[in-house]
């Protein structure tokens, strides 16, 4: 079958994800069961509002990071399923045209279950090895109890067994409807028509530059990787910020954590989606080059297109994660005293618009000079 | 004139590393129709593509009037594809999301060439400029193929296996249209086929086996696309 665990593999940024989701949401729903366990030792009121406080902080954490980064994870994994779908048409058609049903096929991409596994069972471990730690800073100054660390089998289930599970079901689902087209739709080149209204824009515009009427229609008829390139700017953008401004609403150990997944995410994203976009687009600047198309031509006309969407992406994000601080400080932290006044940092947008930037130009910069080198003959033996 | 002098070229690394092209020399002169004939693995296409600069021998030369590309550095290289080569392949490489009329402007816009749509005219698909690959046949996407290659006036058009992909009627009509383009614009033309027939129309026929010439002789009589047989 053309399905194999190298494919899997490919979806790295997923076990990623996968892997920081579980590792926070494990920590603080531990510590949150292991803390319910000790809630009738503690007399004083002071140490209730601490223990109060601790409780809905986990919970909070738990649900933005968990949900924010189960989204992005249903959102990659999808993503990846549709692109694969549209790369392989040629090899899924044929094995429809000799036979095989939706479902036989679509059953082969429940393997993309284990790349979760793979970042859901160490996210899991991974909470385990740092909770001795994470319980001395929760608790630094012994306001409560001792609070002792418990395995819950329960939280293996929720964090690790049944998100592989539904993960595989979703992709082997989405695979299916995907694959509901008629064989012969699969085997032809990808390519989309819709009437009359269409045409007659085209012909309005056919004096235009090629190279700018590539730009255009580059965008149109990559539409995924139009959405990818928005969303991992998005991402990047709303991790960057929020996790150095939740660093100022949350505890050191916390703040920092937060951090670094933040920064991993950010990266990891934006790095699948430029690296997507590119390897997308390859055939067509490889053919361009052919034709004596400069690298600089190509790039521009080709990649250039997504610029300005990633840019649009990225100003979502500054409004996203704003929002998002804005209410949980507003509404969410409103009864719990000592959390800071939070105000949008244009510093931190700065920085993180300047990371930004310049990640994007060295991914590209590096993938188009790797296009560069790719030989006719590669191009003709795909 | 094309001169290629002493054209050695490698494939693969290590024990499996083997020669393609054995110490080729040939010369075509310009508004020549030549054509290179020979075997699957014979070598024709990689000579093809080093004569065209898509890529670069281990030994020897490629002499342009006097350039010699194969010193020439990757940006030099494709600029003198953008102002002497035209390309013609047998899988075509049309852009799937562009019409016809933008996939021949890819080559028009390289020349400056405002009057492209003449030469859509010209291979007769004046009626479908506005059609996307897809929905055009194998033949009529070869045609495209060639309005793409000949908008950018080349001084000298490569095809590689231009026919392989069409059946025997649709292959003569592409031939024909080379053929009366060529007449017309006197460009040189560097043709691959395995195929002895499509050789009867050329003024040269370069034979090769394993990596070598082994002929080169000139027809005396050139045939049309439909006198050849198939």
């Amino acid at each position: 079958m053309v399905i194999g665990i190298k494919d899997a593999a490919k979806l790295t940024g997923v076990s990623i994800i996968a892997f920081c989701a579980v590792l926070v949401c494990t920590m603080f729903l531990n510590f949150n069961m292991d803390i319910a366990g000790i809630k009738e030792e503690i007399t004083m009121p002071q140490a209730l509002a601490f223990y109060e406080a601790q409780v809905s902080s986990a919970k909070v954490v738990s649900m933005v990071s968990g949900g924010c980064l189960l989204a992005t994870s249903v959102v990659m994994l999808l993503f990846y399923i549709r692109h694969y779908i549209d790369i392989h048409r040629k090899e899924l058609g044929i094995l429809k045209a000799l036979g095989y049903s939706n479902l036989q096929i679509a059953r082969n991409f429940g393997v993309f279950g284990v790349s979760i596994l793979i970042g859901t069972a160490l996210g899991f471990g991974g909470a385990f090895l740092l909770m001795p730690l994470f319980y001395e800073i929760q608790n630094e100054d012994k306001i409560l109890p001792e609070i002792l660390i418990h395995f819950h089998p329960v939280l293996l289930a929720g964090m690790v067994i049944i998100p592989t599970a539904a993960f595989a079901a979703l992709a082997v689902a989405y695979a299916g409807c995907q694959l509901r087209k008629p064989a012969l739709a699969l085997l032809r080149d990808s390519f989309q028509y819709s009437g009359k209204a269409k045409r007659r824009g085209k012909e309005r515009d056919s004096d235009r530059e090629f190279t700018a009427d590539l730009k255009k229609n580059t965008l149109k008829s990559k539409k995924t990787l139009v959405f990818f390139i928005v969303f991992a700017s998005f991402c990047f953008s709303s991790m960057t910020q929020m996790s150095f401004s939740m660093k100022e609403l949350s505890s050191v150990m916390m703040g920092a954590m937060m951090l670094l997944i933040g920064l991993v995410l950010a990266c990891t994203t934006l790095f699948l989606a430029i690296t997507t976009v590119i390897r997308g687009n390859t055939k067509t600047i490889a053919m361009m080059r052919v034709f004596g198309y400069s690298q600089e031509e190509c790039c521009k006309a080709v990649l250039g297109g997504y610029r300005p969407l990633a840019y649009v992406g990225f100003a979502i994000g500054t409004g996203y994660q704003y929002g998002l601080l804005r209410m949980m400080v507003d509404i969410v932290f409103r009864d719990i005293p000592g959390v800071p006044a939070y105000e949008f940092d244009v510093s931190m947008m700065l920085i993180s618009l300047a990371a930004f930037l310049a990640i994007y130009e060295l991914i590209m910069r590096i993938y188009s000079e790797k296009i560069r080198k790719i030989s006719v003959k590669e191009i003709m033996l795909e | 004139m094309i001169e290629a002098k002493g054209i050695t070229k490698f494939y693969g690394n290590g024990e499996s590393r083997f020669q393609v092209l054995k110490n080729i020399s040939l010369k075509i002169e310009d508004g020549d129709f030549a054509v290179i004939l020979g075997a699957s693995g014979s070598g024709k296409s990689t000579l093809l593509n080093v004569l065209s600069g898509l890529e670069t021998p281990e030994g020897g030369g490629v002499i342009y009037d006097k350039t010699d590309i194969t010193g020439l550095s990757d940006s030099m290289l494709t600029r003198f594809r953008r102002e002497n080569i035209g390309f013609i392949f047998q899988q075509y490489y049309l852009l799937p999301d562009m019409d016809v009329a933008r996939n021949v402007k890819m080559g028009a816009d390289l020349a400056s060439n405002k009057e492209y749509k003449e030469i859509i005219e010209a291979v007769g698909l004046g009626e479908k400029q506005h059609k996307y690959p897809a929905e055009l046949s194998g033949g009529e996407q070869q045609r495209v193929s060639v309005a793409r290659a000949l908008a950018k006036r080349p001084k000298v058009l490569f095809l590689d296996e231009p026919t392989g992909a069409l059946d025997e009627q649709t292959g003569r009509q592409v031939l024909d249209y080379i053929c009366r383009l060529h007449e017309e614009y006197g460009f040189t033309i560097v043709m691959v086929t395995h195929n002895q027939n499509i050789a009867e129309m050329a003024d040269t026929v370069i034979r090769m086996n394993s990596g070598k010439i082994s002929d080169i002789y000139t027809n005396k009589v050139q045939k049309s696309a439909y006198e050849i047989g198939w």
